[in-house]
């Protein structure tokens, strides 16, 4: 069976609701500065918060410059690299009802660690299809990669230790918008 | 919920949490067949053997594309042009697949208990992909997802299944799924074909087509097995066909009109059903063989992809 798993207990907030929300608006802002505008862009979201946020930011293109982004949902189980390790899968299944082919894919997450997550998703998007480019939009960056991989778009950038966690909490599945850091609780 | 197990070997010993699982991790990767790449790394270096003892179509070759398609090296036996025919006993020819190390076992063997015997004597997971009369659960597997997909929810569903009912694993597996969900399942045939106390798995018997099919969601019929006929158990195929076949007319004066029409294959054609109602707008017959790929990918991926020490 699974290892005991840690208690966390809130140790910092690192944003709140507004503070979170400028950050979106500055990450659409720079999407649509770095292409040019939002032709051919679409978003896909890391389950589940990432298609959250990606639906967040398709919404503040969409006040920002007019345009209707396609959201679509990928679930990398079955391109983790550590599937096996951690017990049973649990496959929620990918949603992508566009074509990806020669389109500008930003692919969008919470919380960027190891990377692992990302290598994944680069892997599991190409299978789908072929597009122009891949970029990443990531809310809170917290180091510790252990691949080369590098974010487009940043919400904050956030030192942390290991022993750490960071909860990104969203409306949609938390019922408020923060974003906290939390360390474990002593045995 | 997280799966623990490491065989799959019977509808009966799973809980109503664990078919759910199953259900919904086949309903997640039925998206794979739409893909124009049809292949996800999960399974990669893992290996697959099918170990068949009876003619199977559908079942052998949806286990081969579900591994394939999961990336897992699937090597196929059978028992014609193997040791079997020189003589060598089944769980000989089974330990010495083993010595070569496979993740997953498929068998399929006209002995029921044989799933159950390999899963007790080789390292590896065992999945039954049918044992004698006994039980064929990925088969049940497919036919929950298909009626949820058509229908949605089990919540209140009306099942019944029809024909030879005593000789079918399918019926059986089908009827421990079903009623773990709480569908009412009728089971329907001549006396002949149903066996006794079969009321104790909490179904109802009906011995009449016309009374089974009335108000049910969900028709499932069964292969007439021909040499059943031989056996004395049935007088003729024309009077079976006459009294269990399954006809336009019937189906249009005793069913309800948004009844699904499902046979788990092959078909006698003209026999348990006629061919205007395997080819018609009520049946799923082929949706269920698509399924089978999704629901067989849901098994693999969830007894490979773990390293479960369960037993």
């Amino acid at each position: 069976m699974a290892a005991p798993v840690p208690r966390f207990r809130e140790k910092t907030q690192v944003l709140d609701e507004a503070a979170l929300d400028r950050a979106l608006t500055r990450i659409a802002h720079e999407i649509l500065e770095k292409n040019g505008g939002a032709s051919d862009l679409a978003f896909v979201g890391l389950r589940t918060r990432g298609v959250t946020l990606a639906q967040r930011l398709a919404a503040k293109i969409a006040q920002i410059d007019g345009a209707t982004l396609p959201v679509g949902t990928l679930d990398i189980t079955l391109y983790r690299d550590d599937l096996g390790l951690r017990g049973a899968p649990v496959i929620r299944g990918t949603d992508i009802p566009f074509s990806i082919k020669n389109k500008t894919v930003i692919l969008v997450d919470d919380v960027l660690f190891t990377g692992r997550t990302v290598r994944a998703a680069l892997d599991a998007i190409i299978d789908l299809g072929r597009p122009r480019a891949i970029q990443l939009a990531i809310l809170i960056d917290r180091g510790h990669r252990e691949l080369p991989i590098r974010p487009d778009y940043v919400g904050k950038n956030l030192p942390t230790s290991r022993r750490e966690s960071v909860a990104v909490r969203l409306r949609e599945h938390d019922g408020d918008d923060r974003v906290v850091i939390e360390e474990p609780e002593e045995a | 919920m997280r799966w623990t197990r490491k065989h799959l070997l019977t509808m009966r010993e799973l809980d109503a949490s664990e078919i759910v699982l199953l259900v919904d991790t086949a309903a997640s990767l039925q998206e794979i067949a739409t893909r124009e790449i049809k292949k996800v790394p999960a399974l990669r270096g893992k290996t697959i053997v099918n170990l068949f003892y009876e003619p199977s179509t559908r079942t052998r070759t949806s286990f081969e594309i579900a591994g394939k398609w999961l990336s897992a090296d699937v090597i196929n036996f059978s028992a014609s042009g193997s040791s079997t025919t020189k003589g060598e006993s089944f769980i000989d020819t089974a330990k010495n697949i083993a010595a070569m190390s496979p993740d997953v076992v498929i068998v399929r063997h006209s002995s029921a208990g044989a799933a159950e015997l390999l899963a007790r004597t080789l390292p590896c997971s065992i999945v039954n992909a049918g044992d004698g009369a006994h039980e064929h659960p990925t088969q049940a597997l497919l036919d929950l997802l298909t009626i949820r997909e058509k229908k949605a929810h089990f919540d209140g569903l009306h099942v019944a299944i029809v024909g030879d009912i005593a000789h079918s694993r399918v019926a059986r597996s089908d009827i421990h799924g079903m009623r773990k969900l709480g569908v009412t399942v009728t089971v329907a045939g001549p006396p002949t074909l149903i066996p006794p106390f079969v009321q104790e798995l909490g179904v109802k018997v009906s011995y009449r087509l016309e009374d089974a099919i009335r108000d049910v969601d969900v028709i499932m019929l069964l292969r007439l097995q021909h040499e059943r006929m031989t056996n004395g158990l049935i007088p003729s195929l024309r009077e079976y066909s006459r009294y269990w076949g399954l006809t336009l007319d019937k189906l249009a004066k005793h069913a309800r009109p948004d009844v699904l029409i499902m046979h788990p294959g092959p078909v006698n054609r003209g026999i348990e059903l006629a061919p205007e109602v395997a080819d018609g707008p009520y049946s799923v017959i082929l949706g269920q063989v698509a399924k089978g790929v999704a629901v067989r990918m849901g098994v693999l991926l969830l007894l490979a992809g773990s390293k479960a020490d369960a037993p």
